[in-house]
């Protein structure tokens, strides 16, 4: 791999400058035809993402653990100091929630003989998946994680994603062995939900800050600071009734929901592995059709 | 002497990639999760400081068809409008080949500056391009706040790339 000079480097030398210069345009159009095709097309895009997340899914997986260790020690530190205040607090709320257990106790009774009364179809069943989150773009131009599960674990796009206080975000790529996790304060997020004890049906929608405010309420519904926000089942990707928020504000500009999930500790999420058999599977004579 | 002149080679093609490899650890290193959410949308932009950086000392081995795909494999991991990251470290590097007179011959204060201007048109850039790939305004207060952060952290990280220079490159 001597070089000779000579000719060769005479020619090539004002060729490379050519070259270079002609780079800078050819790279500036290339990130225009980019931009064009994440907007337009969707499919090579997101095989894209898929494959760049399958190949740094190892990686992030083991980088994860000691940064996920590092986070567990400074929360420990953190909690030791507030030891005493907080169990104070703890053997407050169980006196608390004891009353609440014996009320949610006769309501399940009672509303298990009513849907017997009135002959109801019993909601479809789920189960979940649980999955380590490994990386985290908590962004100015997206809220996404990174889950270290993909089709192989039973991963399937549009799933819920749970935090163990509520919904979380929607499965949006899955790769072989992981998954990206649009979260719900995202600006892309658009969640069917129910607010209040009306019941009052609307769309979440984040908009990248911490507090994602509902869309498209119908005119007249009422809702005030505190009304629970939870998932409507319309649209049947998600099951109904899995907790999303909290209604905080209420004004002109809109109203804002804060997320019962903890994004400050999601080392875990579940994924909910649901769909409706009676949509998909049409009836045979009548009869329930038993999923194999 | 086949032998050594083969492994020496390689040696140098190894230690060619540093610039490359730090670039990419540091990409990796953001989207770790830190579970901060407070902290993480004013995370310093490491990747853009770090082709500041190669694209003044070492153009040859980080050219500017490497920062273009490594923007687009930065926008494909982190799921952010696709070519967002390929406009930015364009941007910068392109910001840096045209006042390469300046940057040859600067001291560190003069660099720093250079990067506060660079790093100014670059979020410039991304904060426009994002909105238009949203198709809605942007809040610029993250952006700022970012850009004050990713300033603030040039001095380390730019001690932390002159070291790694030395170690492998000279």
């Amino acid at each position: 791999m001597k070089q000779r000079p000579g000719t060769v480097v005479r020619l090539a030398t004002p060729l490379k400058a050519w070259a270079q210069r002609f780079a800078v345009f050819l790279l500036i159009g290339a990130t225009f035809f980019l931009m064009l095709l994440g907007k337009v097309d969707t499919v090579v895009v997101e095989r894209a993402r898929i494959a760049v997340l399958d190949a740094v899914a190892p990686i992030l997986n083991v980088a994860s653990r000691p940064v996920a260790s590092i986070n567990q020690a400074f929360d420990e530190a953190q909690q030791l100091a507030s030891l005493r205040a907080q169990n104070l607090a703890l053997q407050e709320e169980v006196r608390r929630l004891a009353g609440w257990y014996q009320e949610a106790q006769r309501l399940s009774d009672e509303n298990r003989s009513l849907r017997g009364l009135l002959n109801l179809v019993p909601d479809p069943q789920y189960r979940t998946i649980g999955a380590r989150v490994v990386g985290d773009q908590g962004g100015t131009y997206v809220r996404s994680v990174l889950v270290a599960a993909g089709s192989r674990d039973g991963i399937r796009k549009n799933q819920a994603a749970l935090t163990g206080a509520g919904l979380a975000g929607r499965v949006v790529e899955v790769g072989w062995r992981a998954g990206r996790i649009l979260l719900i304060t995202d600006i892309n997020s658009r969640i069917p939900v129910m607010v209040g004890q009306a019941r009052d049906r609307a769309v979440l929608a984040g908009n990248n800050s911490e507090h994602p405010e509902l869309l498209y309420l119908a005119p007249g519904t009422s809702i005030s600071p505190g009304d629970r926000v939870v998932t409507s089942g319309h649209g049947g990707i998600f099951p109904a009734g899995l907790p999303v928020g909290i209604v905080v504000a209420v004004s002109d500009q809109g109203v804002r929901v804060r997320p019962f999930a903890d994004w400050s500790h999601m080392e875990f999420l579940q994924l909910v592995d649901y769909e409706l058999p009676h949509l998909l599977q049409p009836l045979t004579n009548g009869a329930a059709v038993v999923n194999p | 002497m086949e032998q050594v002149s083969l492994w020496h080679r390689l040696d140098m093609v190894a230690r060619g990639l540093a610039p490359l490899a730090i670039t990419f650890l540091l990409m990796l290193a953001t989207v770790l999760p830190t579970r901060a959410p407070d902290i993480a949308p004013v995370m310093p932009a490491l990747v853009l400081t770090a082709v500041y950086y190669w694209a003044i000392f070492r153009p040859d081995l980080l050219p500017l068809w490497l920062a273009f795909v490594l923007g687009v494999l930065h926008d494909l991991l982190t799921g952010a409008p696709l070519g967002l990251g390929a406009a930015v470290l364009l941007t910068a590097y392109f910001a840096v080949a045209t006042q390469r007179r300046f940057f040859a011959h600067a001291t560190f204060a003069m660099l720093w500056v250079g990067f506060v201007l660079v790093a100014a048109m670059a979020l410039t850039v991304e904060w426009v391009f994002g909105s238009l790939l949203q198709l809605r305004l942007i809040d610029p207060l993250e952006t700022l706040l970012r850009y004050a952060a990713t300033i603030a952290a040039y001095p380390c990280l730019a001690w932390l790339f002159g070291r790694a220079q030395q170690a492998f490159l000279r």
